[in-house]
């Protein structure tokens, strides 16, 4: 552990010698106190692995802590993968950018969770183990199921590792003038030694230490924004509507979110896709039963409704003062440094100095490596437990699959920095969305209907669930974004951004046919076995307690 | 689980009754904000000058107290779940537990 301590700080103080050279480019000073609190936080987050890697005993310890989290602790946990980088940076960006328009992105990203609380929460508590294939494939086929269940998670994993691993590279090359390979790097090697060694242990504490230090900083931005404008709401809109080129018009929904069907897909996407997200799903298996199940999703609810808030305060303010007299100084030829999703990064340093500037930094970092150990650790969990261990190896024993995770791990982490420097110039918001697509697509049909419909048999989900995904991978190739923007042709075969709409309803109608045209012997005893899978899920009785831990 | 197990837990009436009543109250309060988030999105796309109406004599819309309103219903539609599913439907499963207590 001394040792990759040791690697590790070279690392960093090379990287940071190496982004030396490119300071003059960007002309800003270094950041003292940023980097102070930068590796306060690595050091603290380091000694907090090791403690959790000293406790990470068997398989059930390294995917679920061995499910003794409280409903408080897991609720600030569950709110911290929600409050990823995306959100933090992207949403306060798109705040700055379009005014309202990056409202209803927020508003959308919390009615989720109401409808997981009251149809998924405590049934994924009462049925599964350690990932959402265990609800899925519990009276199924178990090869067939896990596979297309890995399968899904894994590409919802890369996807929404490749938009935090772009954001992570560029933030850390705004704060401290390092090369965007290097941050990227930087990252991937922090995120494996986290999650190799601490396990669920180490990354729930991360995240939820992360949340509080992520809320409190917002929250006091906010406050500052709001006591520069006496506390008046409006006297903030006064300003922000002169400061900012599109005027009033920032102040109601605006162009940004144009016809009925995208509008009605992006809403189902963000609503659905949550309840189908691996890394969120994973983490109700972490508490002892149901009852604090539900309680943690009270708590997630709770604190990402009033990070939305604040959010929005910081995101408007952000067009107050960025865009004055004042602000001028973080203009490069008239564009915000580092782009639009740095707006909350600079009005820290305008509200607070370096010092607060360099506590936003570090915030910042961190929410970014809380989010991507627990996205590794769902797509690890995916590998080992579910295909090694229930495909391949199902005589596997419990050092085996956790030495199967810890190498899935570090392939994820490669494959995520690779990524991550291949797509430098994608767009962070858009990829996130399509994560949330594919999430909705692919995993919350399956593990809805196999909760809720006794008439689900193993080829219904299967093919069903295949006709989802393909449906929604499909669409996103051939629509504007894709098709259009980055492949180069004149006109989208598929008029929409969002396909979730089309791609949901497929899988649904899919599934559906696929169950009930099949006809097989292990169809009819799938449909028997739906009754005691039932009753466990309303009861809880048979399900694995943090008892028998 | 064993058969008997899962016939006995079926026959119970109160595992009857806490399924019934906790199906309904959770698909009412799913309705619930579905409509109120539907009804949001679907004004800004079909009607979306209605939300640019002003509060009072300010700038001001009324699309920030809508929005702050549904952050704050979804929350509290959280609770009021909550409060009755950790109270009355977890005294019944318990109850349910303790009714086939020599099975387990």
């Amino acid at each position: 552990m001394l040792k990759i301590l040791a690697l590790i700080s070279i690392i960093t103080l090379s990287a940071f010698a190496a982004g030396d050279a490119s300071f003059e480019a960007t002309k800003r000073e270094l950041n003292i106190p940023a980097i102070i609190m930068f590796f306060a936080f690595i050091v603290f987050t380091l000694g907090l692995t090791v403690w959790a890697a000293r406790k990470t005993k068997s398989a059930s310890d390294f995917y679920t802590a061995g499910g003794g989290i409280t409903g408080f602790q897991n609720g600030l946990a569950i709110a911290g993968d929600y409050m990823s980088a995306a959100a933090f940076l992207g949403v306060s960006g798109l705040i700055y950018l379009k005014g309202y328009d990056g409202v209803i992105y927020a508003v959308s990203f919390l009615v989720g969770w109401p409808i997981i609380l009251f149809f998924m929460a405590e049934k994924l508590r009462n049925l599964g183990k350690f990932t959402f294939a265990d609800i899925a494939a519990y009276r199924l086929a178990q090869k067939e199921i896990r596979t297309l269940a890995a399968f899904g998670t894994i590409s919802v994993v890369v996807l929404y590792l490749i938009a935090q691993m772009v954001g992570a590279g560029k933030l850390i090359q705004v704060l401290f003038g390092m090369e965007y390979e290097f941050a990227v790097i930087l990252v991937g090697v922090m995120m494996i030694i986290y999650v190799t060694f601490g396990g669920m242990l180490a990354t729930t504490w991360v995240q939820i230490i992360k949340a509080c230090l992520l809320l409190t900083g917002v929250s006091f931005m906010a406050i500052m924004v709001l006591y520069a404008f006496d506390f008046s709401f409006e006297s903030l809109a006064v300003k922000a509507v002169e400061n900012h080129t599109a005027g009033e018009s920032i102040l109601a929904p605006g162009g940004f979110i144009s016809d009925p069907i995208s509008a009605i897909s992006l809403g189902m996407a963000l609503m659905l896709g949550t309840a189908g997200l691996p890394h969120v799903l994973m983490r109700f298996f972490t508490v002892g039963n149901a009852k604090e199940a539900r309680k943690s999703v009270v708590y997630a609810t709770g604190f990402v409704g009033y990070f939305w808030v604040i959010i929005t305060i910081v995101g408007f303010g952000a067009i107050a003062f960025l865009n004055s007299a004042d602000g001028a100084q973080y203009f490069v030829d008239g564009k915000l440094f580092g782009g639009n999703n740095m707006a909350s990064i600079h009005l820290s340093h305008m509200l607070g100095g370096n010092a607060f500037l360099g506590f936003i930094s570090a915030v910042a970092f961190a929410t970014i490596l809380a989010v991507v150990s627990g996205l590794t650790l769902a797509g690890a969990s995916a590998i080992s437990h579910d295909i090694y261990s229930n495909v391949i190896n199902t005589n596997a024993t419990d050092e085996q699959v956790v030495k199967i995770s810890r190498i899935t791990v570090v392939i994820v982490g490669v494959v995520g920095v690779t990524l991550g420097i291949a797509f430098e110039e994608q767009n962070i918001a858009y990829m996130v969305g399509l994560a949330f697509g594919i999430a909705a697509s692919a995993n919350f049909p399956i593990l809805f209907l196999s909760i809720y419909w006794r008439g689900l048999t193993t080829r219904g989900a299967f093919l069903g669930g295949l006709c989802g995904l393909l449906t929604a991978v499909t669409l996103v190739i051939v629509g504007p974004i894709v098709w259009v923007s980055i492949l180069g042709n004149e006109e989208a075969l598929f008029p929409y951004k969002h396909p979730a709409l089309f791609s949901v309803t497929t899988a649904f109608i899919a599934i559906w046919f696929f169950s009930k045209t099949d006809n097989s012997q292990r169809g009819k005893d799938e449909k028997e076995r739906f009754r005691a899978q039932n009753v466990r899920a309303n009861t809880g009785i048979g399900a694995d307690g943090a008892v028998s831990h | 689980m064993k058969e008997e197990l899962v016939d006995r837990i079926e026959s119970n009436p109160k595992y009857q009754e806490l399924v019934s009543k906790r199906n309904s109250f959770g698909i009412k309060l799913g309705i619930f904000v579905l409509v109120m988030f539907y009804t949001f999105i679907l004004t800004i796309a079909f009607n979306k000058e209605v939300l640019a109406t002003k509060v009072g004599d300010g700038l001001t819309t009324i699309a920030f107290p809508i929005a702050l309103a549904i952050l704050v219903i979804s929350f509290i539609t959280t609770l009021i779940y909550v409060k009755r599913a950790n109270g009355e439907f977890e005294d019944l499963t318990n109850e349910i537990k303790d009714d086939v207590k020599d099975l387990l």
